[in-house]
């Protein structure tokens, strides 16, 4: 059988490209010197795309692959990638929704414990001898908090079962009301953040969300608030997260993702109401090894004509 | 305040006491009870009893009231928090970035998923109850061991640590110290729970051997350590700042303003009902 041309886009645990290589050809466009220059040379042959949430395909890439069939993303991110382009081409998109839920869930209410209890600052406070002379401060309480949540997908309603068993009262923010949950709607971000204490993004990145959390939003959330992103960087206006922190009208932030990673705006190192991840959303080998499952399940579910396992285009 | 030396003190002055407040670490133990001929009452603000001999307070007919079950929500809140940040490294990876090292686009190292984790709780009081129903939450089955049994509950009774350690991925320690759990999470404790085990910590130091523990984390016998106590606070045993699979924390379960402030009340109202010779708010049943 002739081999078919994948072309991958960043490196991915070894896993996944093992499983990648013992089926098909992988071209690794990180290995080569000239990218632009790697697409055109293998641009007869290429037929499926591997990207993850970083890396996707924009429309001047699809137009220059005319044999691309499907782009397989490790991720349930997809905005890096051009749908629009996608579907008038007819190539087939899949993604990893659902494997990844708890996983992103439980880094959420980790990062609320972390930012409200100050976990890190109080284990460096230990580490570097501080606790010999003296206490540490009172930390906040998590219990009983009113928890709001922007976007009741998936990700958003297992945040919300979540933090339930903490009984905190659960209210959301979504595109449209969703009929069959006992959780407060509001109409709008601004309504969700002036009514809450801890504040979620769990929302898809759009045209629509992006900035969806601003100046305003963060003034309404207040120096006792807590902004917690789990989603894409580019739903918060960095900078004026940044001035928020730094002149205290925030008063703590759980951060993921941002902006332009791996860069994270330097004010925010030494704020200990602050807790800083280098998205790590679905980094656990459980659930980045069931991830990969999918992106091959589908590459091979493709090219066997099968259905596939989990189309979003 | 005063300069005089305690027993000196005390025999001077406080002869018919009958009620005392403790500060929460003071040991309330027989030297000191002899020197209260006519107390009834000791109350405390902690949750925690073991700075009290309570076998010489019921010999004595002195009645003791602890702060009840006010600050099991934030115990159990940072059990759970302790044990999310092991497993995901939330703290190390904190560390990681703000030392500007994610820049250098490495990836970090992976974490272990929550979702179907078997938690031994070692203590099913009203703080060990709130972590299971918060761990439940995450998809964590629920095992336990405890003095006796709680009919009211369906999650599997062990016994026995060690068979509860053998059968869990992780230990939450939320009882008491006592004579009996002194030292109870011991070498066979401890490799039952095996490389991959996590120890989370928020009883007290001592119902660890916390040598052996170190030695089991610095060996790699267990897979992390989330602990807010240890056996001589403040001290903390310097091996386990080198490891990224550890979480320190200054005893600082209890302490938010909430709680604080509900521990003060009842002790306020315990002292008031005991003078108003009404029952206790939180009187320490021996059961």
């Amino acid at each position: 059988m002739e081999s078919i041309d994948v072309l991958m886009l960043c490196p991915m645990i070894s896993y996944l490209e093992q499983e990648l290589q013992r089926r098909y050809n992988v071209l690794k466009l990180w290995t080569a010197p000239e990218k632009s220059q790697f697409i055109k040379d293998h641009s007869a042959t290429i037929r499926a795309i591997v990207g993850d949430g970083g890396h996707g395909a924009d429309a001047e890439m699809i137009e220059a692959l005319p044999r691309l069939e499907i782009l397989s993303s490790n991720s349930v991110g997809v905005d890096k990638i051009d749908l629009k382009k996608c579907r008038e081409k007819g190539i087939r998109v899949t993604y990893t929704p659902d494997v990844l839920n708890d996983e992103v869930a439980d880094l959420a209410i980790g990062l609320i414990l972390a930012v409200l209890r100050r976990l890190c600052a109080s284990d460096r406070y230990v580490r570097s001898g501080k606790w010999k002379k003296g206490d540490f401060k009172l930390t906040t309480k998590f219990t009983g908090k009113t928890v709001g949540i922007i976007g009741l997908g998936r990700i958003g309603m297992a945040i919300a079962k979540r933090a339930e068993a903490f009984n905190c009262p659960i209210c959301y923010f979504s595109r449209t009301e969703k009929p069959d949950t006992k959780y407060k709607y509001y109409p709008s971000v601004l309504e969700l953040a002036s009514n809450c204490q801890i504040l979620v993004v769990a929302c898809s990145l759009t045209a629509e969300s992006r900035h969806i959390v601003n100046r305003e939003v963060m003034n309404a959330l207040g120096p006792k608030g807590v902004l917690i992103n789990i989603g894409r960087g580019p739903h918060v206006d960095e900078p004026e997260l940044v001035s928020a922190l730094v002149e205290g009208r925030l008063g703590g932030a759980g951060l993921d993702v941002y902006e332009h990673e791996p860069e994270v705006p330097e004010e925010l190192f030494s704020l200990e109401n602050v807790v800083l991840l280098p998205h790590v959303g679905t980094a656990t080998v459980e659930t980045r090894k069931a991830m990969a499952d999918l992106v091959v399940g589908n590459l091979e579910a493709h090219f066997s004509n099968k259905p596939l396992l989990t189309p979003l285009v | 305040e005063s300069p005089v030396p305690l027993d000196q003190f005390l025999s001077t002055n406080a002869r018919n006491v009958q009620a005392l407040l403790s500060c929460g670490r003071f040991p309330i133990n027989v030297d000191l009870l002899r020197l209260l001929p006519s107390l009834r009452l000791v109350v405390t603000p902690s949750a925690g009893l073991n700075h009290i001999d309570l076998s010489e307070c019921h010999s004595r007919g002195v009645a003791v009231a602890n702060a009840g079950s006010v600050a099991c929500c934030d115990v159990a809140d940072l059990a759970v928090g302790l044990f999310i940040d092991v497993l995901r490294k939330i703290s190390a990876a904190d560390r990681y970035v703000k030392q500007g090292l994610w820049a250098s686009k490495t990836s970090y190292p992976l974490g272990s998923k929550l979702k179907g984790k078997r938690i031994g709780i070692v203590g099913l009081g009203s703080i060990g109850q709130e972590v299971a129903k918060r761990l439940e939450a995450f998809g964590c089955s629920i095992s336990y061991n405890s003095r006796n049994q709680k009919k009211s509950f369906s999650y599997p009774f062990y016994s026995n640590v060690v068979e509860l350690s053998a059968n869990s991925d992780a230990l939450v320690i939320c009882c008491g110290l006592s004579d009996q759990t002194h030292r109870l999470i011991n070498k066979e404790v401890l490799l039952a729970l095996g490389k991959e085990g996590v120890l989370i910590n928020v009883g007290r130091g001592a119902i660890i051997d916390e040598k052996e523990m170190v030695q089991c984390l610095v060996q790699g016998d267990i897979g992390g350590a989330g602990l807010d106590v240890f056996e001589n606070e403040p001290n903390v045993p310097k091996e386990l700042f080198a490891l990224d699979n550890v979480v320190l924390s200054p005893h600082r379960a209890a302490f938010t303003p909430e709680t604080l402030t509900s521990m003060r009340e009842i002790a306020v109202g315990n002292l008031e009902a005991f003078f108003s010779n009404k029952p206790l708010l939180s009187q320490v049943i021996d059961d």
